[in-house]
């Protein structure tokens, strides 16, 4: 199993040894080169949406990160993923991949002292402890959009297809749930 | 909101840190200058009423920035806003916090307000970076309550001789504890002034338990990538953008080259046609050493 992590900015380090830990081959996607080879899962991780919004279209991996996620290909988004996939964002014109039917507010909780940490059930697996930081969540989910997990009320977790987009951030948290849930995604599909 | 202990606040601070790893924090002095760096790409701005350069120009006393200049540089951009206390000035940071800046720089850019002490920033919710020679200095930091390190540099002065020669000096030091016995960490913890622990923690990990990223004298897109190929994990660039010729297309290049710093074909085209460089100053040539100041 080889996962695609997109390595522009934020913190693609930490999905990779946690996928790595439950054995899949990573590498990073940091220009349109390292698009030649084999990819069976693609993940999108946190940090800032604007920046690799921005590097997604200057570095020439925008159209053909869409056309592989349109495709079928398996993504994990986390964050700045998440707002990265988003259809909609709330108060915004633009969106960057937008294959995800959601419409997402950017720093739904505020600043740095907004950010927090709570438990919450996820569907399909349990109980997962989640990292807030500046986080976004979803507004409103399109149809066909399966909310997977609320926290006070906000959506926070949601799967489309093959899409498994996150408000909060599982890489950083030590615990490797969410990551072997989306690593039976790819597997499914391989299969 | 959830089960908040002050362990998990700092985390979540730390966390925010590695969020911004791989990008590129800039010094913008107004909210105008704040949306050409976010649209150029940087990770975060550091508001400040003047940058590094022109402080050293100015000389004099220099404190924390107007409130009001940094509440409207937080309005002008959705990216984290990060601004500048006086080293030992807790009560700059208190002010800062409650206007809810994203990260506090306790900084030698300033002057600083306490020739012993730095700020306990551990009774902060709000998270700190702190500037660093060594690893000593590093760890002293985070043993205070920093949860992010950069280097020092020497800044405002476009010479990033400085900030190589501290990541250089952190990693041979990194490196040296890592090779040591376990029954010598206890004499390092003494010698570096901090607690077995954080000793424990480098020489397991063969890092910081921190963010570590470059600052001081980063000017071109060439600095950058440098600094990153020394394992810097980002790049704070002041004086170098807004100093220079043409800072908009300075900016995005340097936010690439971050990016893709071991590609030396696409660091080749990021640097042509740039416009000039800001002056700089030659570390012989300059009177005060900022990175002198904070043991």
């Amino acid at each position: 199993m080889r996962i695609g992590v997109l390595a522009v900015q934020g913190a693609f380090a930490e999905h990779e040894q946690m996928l790595r830990a439950l054995g899949a081959e990573c590498f990073e996607i940091r220009q349109r080169a390292d698009l030649s080879g084999q990819m069976d899962g693609l993940v999108l991780p946190g940090g800032e949406s604007t920046v690799m919004g921005k590097l997604l279209r200057e570095l020439g991996l925008l159209q053909p990160l869409w056309e592989k996620i349109e495709s079928g290909l398996p993504v994990l988004a986390t964050c700045a993923g998440l707002i990265l996939l988003a259809e909609r964002i709330s108060g915004e014109e633009g969106r960057h991949l937008g294959t995800l039917p959601v419409t997402v507010k950017r720093n739904a909780y505020g600043r740095q002292l907004g950010s927090f940490y709570a438990e919450a059930e996820m569907k399909h697996i349990g109980m997962v402890p989640m990292h807030f930081i500046r986080a976004p969540y979803v507004e409103t989910a399109g149809s066909g959009v399966e909310v997977l997990a609320e926290v006070d009320g906000r959506i926070v977790a949601v799967q489309y297809q093959n899409q498994l987009a996150l408000s909060f951030h599982p890489e950083v948290s030590g615990d490797a749930s969410v990551h072997r849930y989306f690593l039976r995604m790819c597997e499914n599909r391989i299969i | 909101m959830g089960n908040q202990t002050e362990k998990s606040r700092y985390e979540l601070n730390k966390e925010l840190a590695q969020m911004l790893k791989g990008g590129v924090i800039m010094d913008v002095t107004t909210p105008e200058q704040a949306k050409i760096a976010q649209e150029a790409g940087a990770c975060a701005v550091m508001a400040l009423e003047r940058i590094p350069a022109d402080i050293r120009a100015a000389g004099g006393v220099s404190r924390m920035s107007d409130p009001a200049m940094i509440k409207g540089i937080q309005e002008a951009v959705s990216i984290p806003v990060m601004a500048k206390c006086r080293i030992g000035h807790f009560a700059e940071a208190q002010i800062l916090e409650a206007i809810e800046i994203d990260y506090i720089d306790e900084s030698e850019v300033l002057s600083p307000a306490d020739d012993v002490y730095h700020i306990d920033k551990t009774q902060f919710k709000v998270p700190f970076v702190c500037g660093a020679r060594d690893l000593g200095e590093a760890l002293r930091r985070i043993e205070e309550g920093a949860s992010m390190i950069r280097t020092k540099g020497e800044p405002g002065t476009g010479d990033v001789i400085q900030a190589v020669r501290h990541m250089r000096q952190m990693n041979r030091e990194i490196a040296r504890i890592c090779s040591m016995r376990e029954d010598e960490l206890f004499d390092c913890a003494k010698e570096l002034q901090v607690s077995y622990d954080l000793v424990k923690y480098v020489h397991e990990n063969g890092r910081l338990p921190v963010v570590n990223f470059a600052a001081g004298g980063v000017a071109t897109p060439a600095d950058a990538a440098l600094m990153m190929q020394l394992g810097a994990e980002g790049v704070f660039v002041g004086s170098g953008i807004f100093k220079s010729g043409d800072p908009q297309k300075r900016a995005a290049a340097i936010v690439k080259a971050v990016t893709n710093y071991k590609d030396a074909k696409l660091l080749a085209e990021l640097s042509e046609n740039l416009g000039e460089a800001m002056v700089g100053i030659n570390e012989q040539e300059i009177a005060l050493l900022m990175a002198e100041r904070g043991k």
